[in-house]
């Protein structure tokens, strides 16, 4: 009995969280994955641009919601999702025309478009904040639990309760599906394989007639969809805050490299391997050991390796443990 | 071996290519593409080509070699307007291409296997030749055929990543690439650069079939005294000038040519 105790806690303190984190991570890291392998720039205005996605979904949720309108159990958000996808989008090939045109004309160095997006990062953020506003807002106006933990605790009989949020569910529903689209596209269509042909080889890309401003446009509203819905699977799992989004950055970083800059399947692996991380540092341990050990080993502390506000150390040393023993990631991205 | 990659102009395919005249081709004295007394650097430097001619005839194979610094990649770069010239031009068929950017005289019928990074290496066999018929939008799955049937090793490795394959394969690959447009000039940068002796006969053997479908081919070659054995016609190069043009077999009975650039 007791071991299943340790189960269900370590369910649901530790595997069910990280996993919609871990979700959340996934399809931020995918989309600066996207934008280096093809733009060939770190991206540092992504978090920002999925507070800007998150925002454009959460104005129209208030439209929807102001004529009547929702999704059922579940969240109205999801309704309002490609209108703010759309908006984001305009938002950013917006950018690209203003901005960052005009330095791939150049043919600046990546440096300076890092640069470049941290000024993009810096003005969006105000954008996002002017409208909104820099509060706190929760929009999940659909059921609260798949499972509660009253519930989970009647049907088996244990002493721990297993709670499922909704939240939960269709963030990691939504973002399996997200993701196998992508991939889909990425490999079975003309248009996919030629983004994956630019950012393999630009120079041969030119030569097979592949145009480059096409692709550039097609990766920035994948890129903004791809936000927008990382952003608002956050925000419906969490909350809304534009600065939580700007903190965003440095865990989506890290998972986009760890798993190889460039690669898709290795933001989504990073993902899970530093949203897992951060939750198992941070977590006290002491209920589950205390189950799982016998009587005599039970500890007294918390078990908490980390405190949950120095969660931000566990991406950063994962980081540089990363770019010192394997600078192009898991899964062989690419090196600056 | 399917009959021609390039359907849209038929052509008369030299019956013995090595020797074989321009003028008994119809069309003749038009060359399929030539490079008039071009001259030109890079950037704002000085100048690399000094009235530089090089001229394809349709069907046949035109080699360019030279000393090192000579000008040889310059001068096919130049034909395919990756550097602009400050005087001469260029005609393909007739037609002055010289303002046309690279992009655009691949539309017009132009193909260009660079010497490296000539392959896409994370996508595989067949990727790489969709890739190269981009611009198509007709149903490329013949002129597949042709690529395989000219290459077979790719039709078995058609789903491996391109980037897995040996270095002859991986040239293979490039030139199949190059030929999915179907164009009527093919252009090759040092095909045979790092490859070892065998491959490189078996890639030389690849060009003259390619040549027989009616594609003219310009090449520049390291291994000069092979590439000189088919060309049609062969360019020496010096400090950016014509030093010496005749048929390959001329060039290499040359006693000048042999003593200075095919070391005796």
């Amino acid at each position: 009995m007791d071991a299943l105790n340790a189960l269900v806690a370590l369910a649901n303190f530790v595997v069910i969280p990280a996993t919609a984190y871990g979700a959340q991570l996934s399809l931020g890291a995918l989309g600066v994955t996207l934008i280096y392998g093809i733009l060939r720039f770190s991206n540092f205005a992504h978090g920002d641009t999925m507070a800007f996605g998150t925002m454009a979904t959460i104005l129209f949720t208030w439209v929807l919601q102001g004529a009547g309108i929702s999704f059922g159990p579940l969240p109205t958000a999801l309704l309002a999702l490609p209108v703010g996808i759309a908006i984001t989008a305009l938002y950013v090939l917006a950018t690209d025309r203003v901005v960052y045109r005009f330095y791939r004309k150049q043919r600046a160095a990546p440096v300076i478009l890092v640069i470049v997006s941290m000024g993009v990062m810096f003005v969006t953020n105000g954008v996002v904040r002017f409208i909104i506003g820099v509060d706190d807002r929760n929009f999940d106006d659909g059921t609260r639990f798949l499972i509660s933990a009253r519930d989970f605790r009647n049907w088996t009989g244990l002493d721990e309760g297993l709670a499922l949020r909704s939240s939960q569910a269709i963030t990691v529903v939504t973002a399996v599906l997200v993701v196998a689209l992508l991939f889909w596209f990425l490999t079975c269509t003309r248009t996919g394989k030629s983004m994956r042909a630019f950012s393999d080889n630009e120079d041969l890309a030119l030569l097979s007639g592949i145009n480059p401003e096409r692709v550039v446009a097609i990766t920035w509203i994948i890129v903004a969809a791809l936000a927008t819905v990382a952003g608002v699977l956050y925000g419906l799992d969490k909350s809304f805050k534009p600065f939580t989004y700007f903190q965003l950055l440095l865990p989506i970083f890290a998972a986009a490299i760890v798993g190889g800059l460039g690669s898709p399947l290795g933001a989504i692996a990073g993902g899970f391997i530093i949203a897992y991380s951060e939750v198992a540092v941070t977590y006290a341990w002491k209920k589950v050991a205390n189950y799982a050990l016998p009587e005599r080993f039970e500890i007294d502390g918390l078990g908490q390796l980390l405190s949950t506000d120095y969660k931000f150390a566990v991406s950063f040393a994962i980081l540089v443990i990363v770019l010192l023993f394997r600078p192009t990631g898991l899964f062989r991205g690419k090196s600056v | 071996m399917a009959q021609t990659f390039a359907p849209e102009t038929p052509r008369t395919v030299a019956a013995d290519h090595v020797g074989a005249a321009s003028a008994e081709a119809p069309g003749a004295g038009i060359p399929a593409l030539i490079g008039d007394a071009m001259t030109g650097g890079y950037g704002g430097g000085g100048d690399i080509l000094n009235g530089c001619t090089i001229s394809i005839d349709p069907g046949q194979i035109a080699v360019i070699v030279g000393p090192n610094g000579a000008g040889k990649s310059t001068a096919m770069k130049a034909v395919f307007g990756m550097l602009s010239l400050r005087k001469g031009a260029v005609r393909l068929a007739g037609r002055d291409i010289t303002a046309l950017t690279p992009q655009a005289r691949v539309a017009q019928g132009m193909a260009f296997v660079p010497q490296t990074h000539n392959i896409f290496t994370s996508m595989t066999v067949e990727e790489n030749l969709e890739m190269g018929a981009f611009l198509r939008r007709d149903d490329i799955a013949d002129t597949m055929a042709q690529v395989y049937d000219l290459f077979p090793i790719l039709r078995d490795k058609r789903r491996q990543p391109a980037g897995e394959l040996s270095g002859g394969q991986r040239q293979q690959v490039a030139v199949g690439r190059a030929l999915m447009t179907r164009p009527t000039v093919l252009m090759l940068d040092e095909p045979t650069a790092g490859v070892s002796p065998i491959v490189m006969d078996e890639l030389f053997d690849r060009i003259i079939e390619v040549a027989r479908t009616g594609i003219s081919i310009l090449m520049v070659e390291q291994n000069a005294r092979q590439a000189l054995e088919i060309a049609d016609r062969g360019y020496v190069l010096v400090q950016g000038r014509n030093a010496f043009t005749d048929t390959g077999r001329a060039l290499l009975n040359d006693p000048d040519v042999r003593r200075s650039f095919l070391g005796g």
